[in-house]
């Protein structure tokens, strides 16, 4: 067989198989990516509070995701959450059949908890290099505190935040590599398989290489049209 | 311009304190404004009188007095611990939105154009229909001379088309008073003249305003009456020329003839 037979879609060839695995590791970011900004968000919202318990549990939750390798993270939802549901249910109901925790939701919840650790520090900064003064004029015209943050503090903190915010995602984007081992079908996974069949870890992973490079250079693209938009009105130096 | 006695109070400060880290500022200040009434307070750095003007709309909240605008009176009073009342923060809201404020640094919001800048306000706030802010957005942004910057954003400014702007999104809100903290101080020499220009025009068409400048030449121009504020009290007041003319304590004398 040539590379390109083994490329090839249908029965023989490997080229659907691992579209399909690109689609399972695209699907996985996209998921963990909203829930990531909302957990970050709220993480540097708590980080920024005046009262102390909000700072503390803040701190407790990105010292600990930081501390953790991410692998680590993905082992402690996939295995321990789902003994936590079995015993469970166990104990409301002995009889209760195995409930299989999905390695999709698994794989999604642990970059989740990842994504927002780290994005909680970037916002964080983003929202202390916010200028005080807008704040304070929004104030003075009547604005809610809720309006204050939604129309003056968010769409700046989210301008300064991008950069950061950009590298997490390309980071995201590649940790999702990691579930792999928790034997959800990725595109890391399919290559592998495709590798164990063929015997030829040359071809394949060269070709996932390029795939996860092309995905990378696609947002990459996009999070530069990005910056370029939120910059609109700020005069570079 | 004179004292109007018969015209009625919008704006009634009643014993305003104020303590930064138990360093007290304001020390039971009383200051009426009528309609039609330009005040200036002066006084000499640390007298208190940029807290005295952040009190009236409550970016500072006061630990005791009461404020009234626009027929509602708020209690500033806190308890023991240092808590104000219950649903202050709405009436704080409420009354924000009855005065204009203008800036020492403007503080425009610099990911909004001009126009959009002084929308804001009526939209989100007195929630209005943007078809029908946006003429009366533009006859403001046209009267202090900035409509055909309109779709620029803040960054892209001089530091007086700011403080033009910055003025037009107070007028906006269409407040009873206008509180101007020290509007040039941040300005050039030579950009301070076009916005001086038009707070007098805005006191000749008879807005009533209360504001904070090192501009004496100005102050005693514009003003229908002079508070002089010593540290964390009125010590004297009265029209211009009696308090620029005449003063009678001793410390006024002195900060008037360190200003010139």
């Amino acid at each position: 067989m040539t590379w390109f037979e083994y490329l090839s879609f249908g029965d023989s060839g490997w080229g659907d198989e691992l579209l399909a695995g690109l689609g399972v590791t695209l699907s996985l970011a996209l998921t963990a990516l909203p829930f990531g900004l909302v957990l970050g968000m709220s993480v540097a919202a708590a980080s920024v509070s005046a009262r102390a318990v909000p700072r503390g549990v803040a701190f407790a939750f990105t010292t600990t995701i930081r501390g953790l390798p991410e692998l680590l993270t993905l082992f402690l939802i996939y295995q321990g959450v789902g003994m936590l549901i079995n015993a469970t249910l166990k104990w409301f109901d002995p009889r209760a059949a195995f409930f299989e925790l999905s390695p999709f939701i698994a794989g999604a919840v642990a970059l989740t908890l990842v994504f927002g650790g780290y994005a909680g520090e970037v916002l964080r900064g983003a929202w202390q290099a916010l200028d005080k003064g807008q704040r304070e004029a929004a104030e003075a015209v009547g604005m809610s505190r809720w309006q204050v943050f939604r129309l003056i503090e968010l769409p700046q903190i989210l301008r300064l935040a991008l950069p950061g915010l950009g590298n997490l995602w390309i980071n995201l984007l590649k940790d999702t590599a990691l579930v792999s081992v928790i034997a959800l079908n990725d595109l890391m996974r399919v290559a592998n398989i495709a590798v164990g069949v063929t015997k030829k870890p040359f071809l394949f992973f060269l070709t996932v290489c390029l795939l996860y490079w092309m995905v990378c250079i696609v947002f990459e693209w996009c999070i530069a049209r990005m910056e370029k938009r939120a910059n609109r009105g700020i005069r570079s130096i | 311009m004179s004292v109007n006695p018969e015209s009625a109070i919008v704006l009634q400060a009643d014993g305003l304190q104020k303590a930064f880290g138990g360093v007290e500022v304001l020390k039971g200040v009383s200051l009426t404004a009528r309609k039609h009434d330009v005040i200036t307070i002066i006084g000499s750095s640390g007298s208190g009188k940029s807290t005295l003007l952040r009190c009236l709309n409550l970016l500072e909240v006061p630990e005791a007095g009461q404020l009234a605008v626009h027929g509602e009176t708020l209690n500033l009073a806190t308890d023991a611990r240092g808590r104000h009342e219950r649903g202050l923060q709405k009436q704080i809201e409420r009354t924000r939105s009855r005065l204009g404020m203008v800036f020492q640094s403007f503080n425009l919001w610099s990911h909004m154009t001009v126009l959009e800048n002084v929308m804001l306000g009526p939209c989100t706030v007195l929630k209005r229909d943007r078809a029908e802010v946006q003429p009366q957005a533009e006859a403001l942004l046209a009267r202090v001379g900035m409509l055909e910057k309109r779709h620029m954003y803040p960054d892209h400014l001089s530091g007086g088309q700011k403080q033009r702007v910055a003025i037009a999104r107070a007028l906006a809100m269409d407040p009873d008073v206008m509180l101007f903290d020290e509007p040039t101080s941040a300005l050039d020499p030579e950009l301070v003249n076009e916005v001086l220009c038009v707070i007098k025009e805005l006191a000749e068409e008879g807005r009533t305003m209360i504001m904070v400048t090192h501009e004496m030449r100005f102050a005693r121009d514009v003003s229908s009456r002079i508070v002089y504020l010593h540290q964390g009290q009125i010590a004297e007041q009265g029209p211009p020329d009696q308090l620029f003319n005449a003063p009678q304590s001793e410390q006024l004398q002195r900060f008037l003839s360190s200003q010139y």
